[in-house]
């Protein structure tokens, strides 16, 4: 990560990208990052990246909104003030749940759906008047770009790249974010 | 061409006989006399020492005055004991004599809608142009094969079991010179009478099995045709049977179900029924799926579609809770007497099954089939399948059960050897119809892309 110097190869075709990165992963380089306009299908895979483990922590969230609706309605509706409101039951929990499970649902789905999505930013560092990290902006439209670490090996590298089908290989000072 | 193995053909014919002994077991046993029913009573009454007086019984049989059993309300205080009395146990009487035909009717309803859930997928499948699903068309198309005869065993049934099952079928409770006489059943004969009822099954019946059957054809003529002629008059005809087949399913759960309970009403009860045929349709075809698989015979299959038939037995069995939901808590919330004691005998005498049902087809598969990874473990799904089918058997049990031996029942001989019964005939039927084509569709536009579904 301390490399002070990176090569930007920029490709103009996905397919082309993915070859290459496939190619580039052989010769055992870091790719540090790559920049797409839009999602590659199987591109993490052939990056090697870990799997996210979003939904496990969606999945946690939707628990923890299951048990504040369970504990909520508990006690306003069972301990704190059990009135009778057109003859349900309000002697105990599991008397009147029918009634609770709406509220229940609605509040597992907000839980796991807000929580994952302020996790989702959280973890790709994304927030309001942030400073886009767009090497080239290019990328956001028709081009793909792929950063690599540099270790003193430019020139082998640059040939490296220049055989997957980079449409230009620029070695460019990377600057500290 | 698969073949059918010996042992599984075995197997099937064991079932059967098995299933068979049984069921003539459970008919024998259960022709009591009223002599036998008020013996069976007395020593009953020894054991549980309460509620022997002849006044309890005479509640009792009013509490059971809405369901099943040809009998008018009666219970006034005015009666004579030793009416109240002679009247409970003709009451238990019938239910003892019912047990037998539900038993037999529910596991062969059960075996039918997993056929008639299975067609209305492929039809859906083949309407909604899938591209993964084409390599388990023939799985599909031999499943459906059971459709004629089970659908044609359950309307037989119905029709046999008569008022055992259907007490509006009792000529007694339209006839208004009858002590029989029910007003509320008398005013719906207009729909509920038997030559409708069996007219009805039969146009059913026959639609059904005529998508199916020309469905069929014009998969088998497509493996060898120069063109798609044959693909877009399928695609036309499911089109066309899913608009039939969602009128036509709900009738057939409004008669075939909902009228053993001839007092009680439900609006979404078509839905309801569908849900639970549906699922049940995609688990067995996951089971029959994983099966040949492991005999190696579907070589094209893989774990990309058990990952999406998992996902569709995970979404329709929550889609099913939700309908099963719904229908409980507005009849719970609104309490009105008249709808309400559905729930109140299924809740009161059938606890366990009503609540272990919601358990096994909801909480359970929720949990086993949420995590992907698990979806394309063949055992994994075939230990939720398992699950799920034994849930839904019992969610049929408690449509049918409580209108017609209310608290007699059991999960015993009876009940066992039906399913025994059904589960022999079915995989009999099934894989005959699927050695009679290869298991892997030809000139299906998109079996190519189905051979390589990538999830």
């Amino acid at each position: 990560m301390e490399a002070s110097k990176v090569i930007h190869a920029i490709y103009t075709d996905d397919d082309v990208l993915m070859s290459a990165v496939k190619k580039v992963k052989a010769e055992k380089h870091h790719i540090e990052e790559i920049y797409t306009p839009f999602p590659v299908h199987g591109l993490d895979k052939a990056m090697g990246l870990a799997p996210t483990r979003i939904a496990i922590t969606a999945f946690m969230y939707g628990l923890v909104g299951l048990t504040v609706a369970i504990t909520m309605m508990n006690f306003i509706m069972i301990e704190d003030w059990p009135q009778n409101i057109g003859g349900k039951p309000s002697f105990s929990y599991l008397e009147n749940m029918p009634a609770f499970v709406p509220i229940m649902f609605e509040l597992t789905v907000f839980f796991a759906a807000h929580l994952m999505v302020i996790t989702f930013y959280l973890r790709s560092r994304m927030w309001p008047f942030k400073e886009a990290e767009n090497p080239d902006p290019r990328t956001t439209d028709d081009h793909f770009l792929m950063e690599i670490a540099v270790h003193g090996n430019e020139k082998e590298l640059e040939s490296l790249l220049a055989e997957t089908g980079a449409v230009e290989v620029n070695l460019v000072d990377k600057e500290a974010h | 061409m698969y073949t059918f193995s010996n042992k599984l053909k075995t197997f099937s014919i064991v079932l059967m006989v098995l299933g068979l002994l049984g069921v003539g077991y459970g008919f024998i046993t259960s022709h009591k006399s009223f002599e036998e029913v008020e013996h069976l009573l007395e020593v009953e009454e020894a054991h549980h020492g309460g509620h022997g007086d002849v006044a309890g019984h005479a509640t009792a049989t009013a509490g059971h005055a809405t369901d099943s059993h040809g009998e008018k309300a009666h219970g006034d205080a005015g009666h004579q004991g030793e009416d109240a009395h002679k009247e409970h146990v003709e009451h238990v009487m019938h239910q003892i004599h019912n047990r037998p035909w539900s038993a037999l009717y529910v596991a062969a309803f059960f075996f039918m809608m997993i056929a008639l859930g299975i067609l209305a997928f492929y039809a859906i499948q083949i309407a909604s142009q899938a591209g993964w699903s084409p390599v388990l068309f023939r799985v599909m198309e031999g499943m459906t094969a059971y459709l004629l005869p089970g659908a044609l065993i359950v309307l037989a049934i119905a029709i046999f079991a008569g008022d055992h099952l259907f007490v509006w079928m009792n000529p007694d409770m339209v006839n208004p010179e009858s002590e029989h006489f029910d007003k509320l059943v008398a005013g719906k004969s207009g729909w509920l009478n038997k030559t409708g009822f069996i007219i009805r099954g039969l146009i059913f019946i026959a639609g059904w099995s005529l998508y199916r059957h020309f469905s069929r054809k014009f998969s088998i003529a497509q493996d060898t045709a120069e063109d798609k002629s044959n693909f877009k008059k399928s695609f036309r005809i499911a089109a066309g049977f899913l608009v039939f087949f969602i009128y036509t399913e709900s009738m057939m759960s409004w008669d075939w179900i909902m009228s053993v309970d001839p007092h009680w009403f439900s609006t979404l009860f078509g839905w309801y029924v569908f849900a639970s045929m549906f699922v049940s349709g995609i688990t067995v075809l996951s089971l029959i799926t994983l099966y040949l698989k492991s005999k190696g015979q579907l070589e094209f299959v893989n774990e990309n579609h058990l990952h999406d038939v998992a996902k569709y037995m995970f979404a329709f069995s929550i889609f099913w809770t939700y309908l099963w939901f719904s229908q409980f808590m507005l009849i719970w919330y609104s309490n009105i007497p008249e709808e309400v004691t559905y729930f109140v005998t299924r809740f009161s005498d059938y606890k366990l099954p009503f609540l272990g049902m919601v358990v096994m087809n909801f909480v359970f598969p929720i949990l086993m089939l949420m995590n992907a990874d698990y979806k394309r473990i063949p055992w994994f799904v075939v230990m939720a399948g398992l699950v799920i089918l034994a849930g839904h058997y019992i969610d049929i049990f408690n449509m049918i059960m409580p209108a017609t031996v209310g608290d007699r029942w059991f999960i015993g001989i009876p009940e066992i050897s039906s399913i025994l019964l059904f589960a022999g005939l079915f995989i009999f039927i099934v894989f005959t119809a699927l050695t009679k084509a290869p298991l892997l569709v030809k000139g299906y536009p998109f079996r190519k892309e189905s051979e390589e579904f990538h999830y």
